[in-house]
C-alpha cells in the first residue's frame, strides 16, 4: 500500500479537522498540567502507578528517572531514547506509566547533590527488577565501591566470587539499569582506561573528575 | 496494552476533556469526568487488546463517567431558598475567552451530544447513534446543526472551512 491511498487521505483529512476543532474549541493553557498533576496523586492513592517517572537536568545532560512503589528502577542518559526506556519499562514491569514527579522528588534532590559534591553515597531505596542473575549480583556489588575510588573488571569479578567472570562483569556495567546512582562509572580497565559507558565516556569521564575533585 | 499509559493521556487528554465539557459544561464536573475516566482507564489499560482505538474507547469510557458525574450531582443537591453567590465566569483572561463552552453547553441536548462524540470524540455517527439514540442519519443531522450553529455564534468568517457539506 502506498501513502496516497485513499484512506490515507481521508487520514489526512481527519487530522486537519481535527486542528480545526482544537482551534474552535479552546483549552485554556495550564489546564492539562493541573489535571495531569491531580491524575498522578489519585493514581498513586489507588494503588494503580505502578510506574513514575520525571526527568532532570544534570551535569551530564538530561536523565530520566523512574520509579515503582518498591524504589528507584531506572536511570537513563538521553542518548538511550527516554521513549523507548519508558516502553521497555512499560514491556518489563506495568504498562500503566504515568510521569509523576513527585514520586521521584527525593531522588532528584540526592542526584542533585551528588552534582554539587556534597553527598558521596546514595540512600534511596532501589528496585532491581531490570536485571537478574550474576548482572544482578554486580550491580548490588557496585555500591560497595567507595566514592572517589574506582576497581577493574577484574577485581569486581573477584570481589563478586567469580574470577573468570571479567567479561560478565563488563556486560553487567554495560547494562546497569541505574547508573550514576549505582556507580558502574567507578569501575575501569585493568590499566586504567575507561572501558565502556551507557552514558557516553564523556559522561564517565564527568563523573570521574567530580569525584576526584572533592 | 503494552505502552506506557502516559502516552494515551498526552495524546487524548485534550479530546477527552473537550468531550468531557461539551457534556457536562466547563467546570469542576467536567474536571471530576476527566480524572475519573483516566483512572478508569489506567485500571484496565494492561488488560486493553492491543488494536483498540484507544481514543474511541476513552471517549465511551469518558461518557460512562459523565453520566456517573451527572447522577452524583443530581444527589448532592441541596434545595435551598436563597441562591449562593457564584464566581462570574465573564471576563477571566485566558478562560474560555470566545465564551464557546458555554455556547456547547446552551445547544439542545441531542445536538451538544452529537457534537461532542463525533465531532470532539471523533465517533462515526452510527456509533454516536447508538450512545444517543435515533438514526446515524438523524445524528449527522444534529451534529452538523449543532456545528452550524456554533459556528454562527462567534468565529464568524474565522473558522469558516469545515468540512465539506
Amino acid at each position: 500500500m502506498s501513502d496516497i491511498t485513499p484512506s490515507g487521505l481521508n487520514l489526512a483529512a481527519d487530522r486537519n479537522q481535527g486542528a480545526e476543532h482544537a482551534a474552535l474549541f479552546p483549552i485554556e493553557p495550564g489546564t492539562m498540567t493541573d489535571l495531569h498533576t491531580r491524575l498522578a496523586a489519585i493514581a498513586g492513592e489507588h494503588g494503580l502507578l505502578d510506574v513514575a517517572y520525571r526527568t532532570i537536568d544534570t551535569p551530564v545532560g538530561p536523565l530520566l528517572l523512574a520509579a515503582t512503589e518498591k524504589g528507584l528502577v531506572r536511570v537513563a542518559f538521553e542518548r538511550e531514547g527516554f521513549d523507548t526506556v519508558l516502553e521497555t519499562l512499560a514491556k518489563k514491569i506495568s504498562p500503566r506509566v504515568l510521569e509523576a514527579p513527585r514520586r521521584l522528588d527525593a531522588v532528584a534532590e540526592e542526584i542533585e547533590e551528588y552534582f554539587a559534591g556534597t553527598r558521596h553515597a546514595f540512600d534511596l531505596p532501589l528496585d532491581y527488577a531490570m536485571s537478574s542473575g550474576f548482572r544482578q549480583i554486580v550491580q548490588r556489588y557496585l555500591p560497595h565501591i567507595g566514592y572517589g575510588r574506582t576497581e577493574s573488571y577484574k577485581e569486581v569479578a573477584e570481589h563478586v566470587g567469580n574470577p573468570k567472570a571479567v567479561r560478565a562483569v563488563g556486560t553487567a556495567c554495560a547494562t546497569n539499569p541505574l547508573p550514576v546512582v549505582v556507580p558502574c562509572h567507578r569501575v575501569l580497565r585493568t590499566d586504567g582506561s575507561l572501558g565502556g559507558y551507557i552514558g557516553g565516556l564523556d559522561a564517565k569521564t564527568t563523573l570521574l573528575t567530580l569525584e576526584k575533585a572533592a | 496494552m503494552k505502552h506506557p499509559f502516559e502516552q494515551a493521556v498526552k495524546r487524548h487528554g485534550e479530546t477527552v476533556l473537550r468531550v468531557c465539557r461539551a457534556v457536562l459544561g466547563p467546570g469542576a464536573d467536567a474536571d471530576d469526568a476527566w480524572s475519573e475516566t483516566f483512572l478508569a482507564a489506567l485500571k484496565s489499560w494492561p488488560d486493553l487488546p492491543e488494536d483498540t482505538n484507544v481514543e474511541a474507547w476513552l471517549v465511551r469510557v469518558a461518557r460512562r463517567k459523565a453520566i456517573d458525574v451527572t447522577r452524583a450531582r443530581a444527589r448532592r443537591a441541596i434545595p435551598s431558598d436563597s441562591l449562593p453567590e457564584q464566581v462570574s465566569t465573564l471576563g477571566i483572561p485566558g478562560r474560555d475567552e470566545y465564551g464557546v463552552w458555554a455556547a456547547v453547553a446552551v445547544l439542545p441536548e441531542r445536538q451538544r451530544l452529537a457534537v461532542a462524540y463525533h465531532y470532539l470524540g471523533g465517533l462515526p455517527h452510527a456509533e454516536t447513534a447508538e450512545i444517543i439514540g435515533g438514526s446515524p442519519d438523524a445524528v449527522r443531522r444534529a451534529a452538523a446543526d449543532g456545528m452550524k450553529t456554533l459556528r454562527q455564534i462567534y468565529h464568524s468568517g474565522e473558522h469558516t472551512k469545515g468540512a465539506p457539506r
